[in-house]
C-alpha cells in the first residue's frame, strides 16, 4: 500500500473511533453534543504532554489520555445532566469553546503554536511504520466494536435506549437516568480521548485549531450521515467524510460547498442516515436479501 | 393494611394552588378512586407521589417510610408503579422491550449485573407472563409507537406491573377507549386488586368509578371536598355542585 493510502486509512480509522465515541453519547443514550471535539483534544493534549514533557512512552500515555478525558467528561457532564435537547446542545457547545480556549490561551498548552515532537510509537526496538500503526488502530477499533456489541445487548444498553426514547417515562420505570447518562458521558469522552491520543501520535504536531467547533460538527456529521444510533453507522460516516476531501481534491475551493450541499441533501432525504431504519440502502438490501431467500418482498 | 398515607399535601404553581392540604390513605388490595372536574389537581397529585414534582408542603408515607424527596426511579424501586394519562410508550422499542426496561429496575443499581445481557430466560419469562396477563402477548414484537391506543394503555399497566408494585397509580386508564376495551381493562384492574395490589385510580367515567372503587376521594380546585364509599359520594351535594355547577337562585 502506498504511504498516501495508509495515511488516509489511518485518518479514517481514527475518525471511526471518534465517531463511535460520540455515537455512544448521542446515538445510544440520546444526548446531543456539539462539543465532542473537546474530549478528542483533551486526549490529544494529554498524550502529547505526557509524551513530550514527562517522557512517558506511547503505550502509557494513550491509556492515560483516555482516563483523563473520561474523568473530565464525568465532571463536564454534570452541568449537562439537568438540561435537555436544544439547551444541552448549547451547553456542550460552550464546553467545546472553553476547552479550545484553554488550549489556546494557557501557555502550558503551547498556545496557538501547539505542541510538536510527538512521535509514532516504538515497537520491537524501532519506530512503528505507518502500516503497523494502522493495524494497531484497527485492532483497537475492532475491540471497541466487540465492547459495543456486548453493551448493546446489556441492561446498560437497554437503559440508554429508554432514556433516548423518553426520560420521564424511563425514570418512572425505575431507570436511574443520572447514573446512566453519566456512564455514557464517561465512556464516550474516554474513547474520544483515546482517538485523540492516536491522532496526536500520528500527526506528531497538534494545535488548538484541530479541536474546535468545526471539528465537533464534523464528528456529529459522521454519526448522522452513517446513521445515528446504528452500530456500523459511525464507520460508514467516517469513511464518507474521510474520503470526501481526497476525492474532491480537484475541486478544492468548492469543498465546503460540497459538504454543505451533502448535509442539506442528507437531512432532507435520509434523515436517519445511510444505515438508519428507512435509508434507501437498508430498504434495498433487505429487499434483495428477501428475494434471495425466496421470501415475501415487503411492499 | 395502610400502604400509602398522604398528609396535608399542598402544591403551588406560581401562585396557583394546584393542591391544598390534601390528606387520604390507600390500602392493600383496595381500589381508591380519585375523581374531580378538569384541573382539580388529580394528575398533579400522581406526579408528586411518583416523585416528578416536589410539593410545597406536606408529607407522604409509603409503608411508613417518607418518600417525599426521593427521585422518581427510587420511588418506583420501592414498589410504586404509575401509568401516564397521556401514554408515554418508548415508541421505537417493541412491546416486549418496553416491559423489559421496567423489569430491569432490580438490575440497574448493580453495575456488574447491568453489564450482562438483558434478554436472559428468567427476565423474558416474567416479561412474557406480564404480557399474557395484560393481553399484550400477540403484540410482543410490535413497536410500541404503532400500537392502537387501547393497547398502549395496557402497555402502561404492563410496564408498571414489571416493577412488582405494591401500589399502582392509574391515571385515566380508560380515557379514549371504546366501551368493550374499557370493560376489559376494568376486568384487568379488578384482577390486580384481587392479587393484593393497592390501586389509586383517576377516572372520569363515573360508571367505572362507582363499579370499581371501594372508596372515592373527590378533589375540586385542589381541595378534597369529599371522601367515602360510592353511595355517599353519589348523593353528596358538594360533589354534585362541583360537577354540575351551583343551581342559580331565582329571585
Amino acid at each position: 500500500m502506498s504511504g498516501y493510502v495508509v495515511t488516509i486509512l489511518i485518518t479514517i480509522a481514527i475518525y471511526a473511533i471518534l465517531a463511535h465515541s460520540l455515537n455512544i453519547i448521542t446515538g445510544h443514550a440520546g444526548q446531543i453534543s456539539l462539543g465532542h471535539a473537546a474530549f478528542f483534544g483533551i486526549g490529544a493534549y494529554t498524550a502529547a504532554l505526557f509524551y513530550t514533557k514527562a517522557g512517558l512512552s506511547f503505550w502509557i500515555d494513550v491509556p492515560l489520555a483516555a482516563l483523563v478525558a473520561g474523568v473530565v467528561g464525568a465532571v463536564l457532564g454534570i452541568p449537562c445532566l439537568r438540561v435537555r435537547d436544544d439547551f444541552l446542545a448549547i451547553t456542550t457547545m460552550g464546553i467545546g469553546f472553553v476547552v479550545e480556549a484553554v488550549f489556546l490561551y494557557i501557555p502550558f498548552f503551547g498556545g496557538a503554536m501547539g505542541i510538536g515532537g510527538i512521535d509514532l510509537p516504538m515497537w520491537a526496538g524501532r519506530e512503528m511504520t505507518k502500516s503497523e500503526y494502522l493495524i494497531l488502530i484497527l485492532v483497537v477499533l475492532g475491540t471497541l466494536y466487540a465492547l459495543d456489541y456486548i453493551l448493546g445487548r446489556s441492561w446498560i444498553g437497554l437503559a440508554w435506549s429508554s432514556i433516548r426514547e423518553d426520560e420521564q417515562a424511563a425514570s418512572a420505570l425505575g431507570v436511574d437516568i443520572v447514573r446512566f447518562k453519566v456512564m455514557a458521558f464517561i465512556l464516550g469522552s474516554a474513547l474520544a480521548g483515546l482517538a485523540g491520543a492516536f491522532y496526536a501520535h500520528f500527526l506528531t504536531f497538534i494545535m488548538p485549531y484541530n479541536f474546535g467547533f468545526g471539528q465537533s460538527i464534523m464528528i456529529l456529521c459522521m454519526v448522522v450521515f452513517g446513521g445515528i444510533g446504528t452500530r456500523w453507522g459511525p464507520i460508514v460516516g467516517a469513511l464518507l467524510l474521510g474520503l470526501l476531501p481526497e476525492i474532491s481534491r480537484p475541486i478544492m475551493e468548492y469543498r465546503t460547498l460540497l459538504y454543505g450541499l451533502l448535509l442539506v441533501a442528507m437531512m432532507r432525504f435520509q434523515p436517519s442516515g445511510l444505515l438508519g431504519a428507512d435509508s434507501f440502502l437498508v430498504v434495498y438490501f433487505t429487499k434483495g436479501l428477501n428475494r434471495i431467500r425466496g421470501g415475501e418482498v415487503k411492499a | 393494611m395502610t400502604l400509602l398515607q398522604v398528609i396535608s399535601l399542598s402544591k403551588d404553581f406560581a401562585g396557583l394552588h394546584a393542591l391544598e392540604s390534601v390528606s387520604f390513605s390507600a390500602e392493600r388490595g383496595k381500589i381508591l378512586g380519585i375523581i374531580g372536574p378538569n384541573g382539580a389537581g388529580k394528575t398533579t397529585l400522581f406526579n408528586i407521589i411518583s416523585g416528578i414534582y416536589l410539593p410545597t408542603a406536606g408529607e407522604i408515607l409509603f409503608q411508613g417510610k417518607k418518600i417525599l424527596r426521593m427521585k422518581a426511579h427510587r420511588i418506583s424501586h420501592l414498589g410504586i408503579g404509575r401509568t401516564f394519562q397521556i401514554v408515554r410508550p418508548l415508541n421505537n422499542l417493541d412491546v416486549e422491550t418496553n416491559v423489559l426496561v421496567a423489569y430491569g429496575h432490580r438490575i440497574y443499581p448493580s453495575l456488574w449485573k447491568s453489564v450482562r445481557a438483558c434478554r436472559q430466560r428468567e427476565a423474558l419469562q416474567e416479561v412474557r407472563g406480564i404480557m399474557e396477563r395484560t393481553g399484550l402477548k400477540a403484540y410482543s414484537g410490535t413497536l410500541a409507537g404503532n400500537l392502537p391506543l387501547g393497547f398502549k394503555k395496557r402497555l402502561e399497566i404492563a410496564r408498571a406491573l414489571a416493577l412488582q408494585p405494591k401500589l399502582l397509580l392509574l391515571d385515566e386508564p380508560s380515557g379514549g377507549l371504546r366501551y368493550e376495551e374499557s370493560f376489559q381493562l376494568m376486568e384487568l384492574i379488578r384482577m390486580l386488586r384481587d392479587q393484593g395490589i393497592g390501586i389509586l385510580l383517576i377516572e372520569h367515567n363515573m360508571q367505572v368509578v362507582m363499579d370499581l372503587c371501594e372508596r372515592i376521594v373527590v378533589l375540586d380546585h385542589g381541595i378534597k371536598i369529599a371522601e367515602g364509599v360510592p353511595e355517599e359520594i353519589r348523593s353528596n351535594p358538594q360533589v354534585i355542585e362541583a360537577y354540575l355547577g351551583r343551581e342559580t337562585q331565582h329571585a
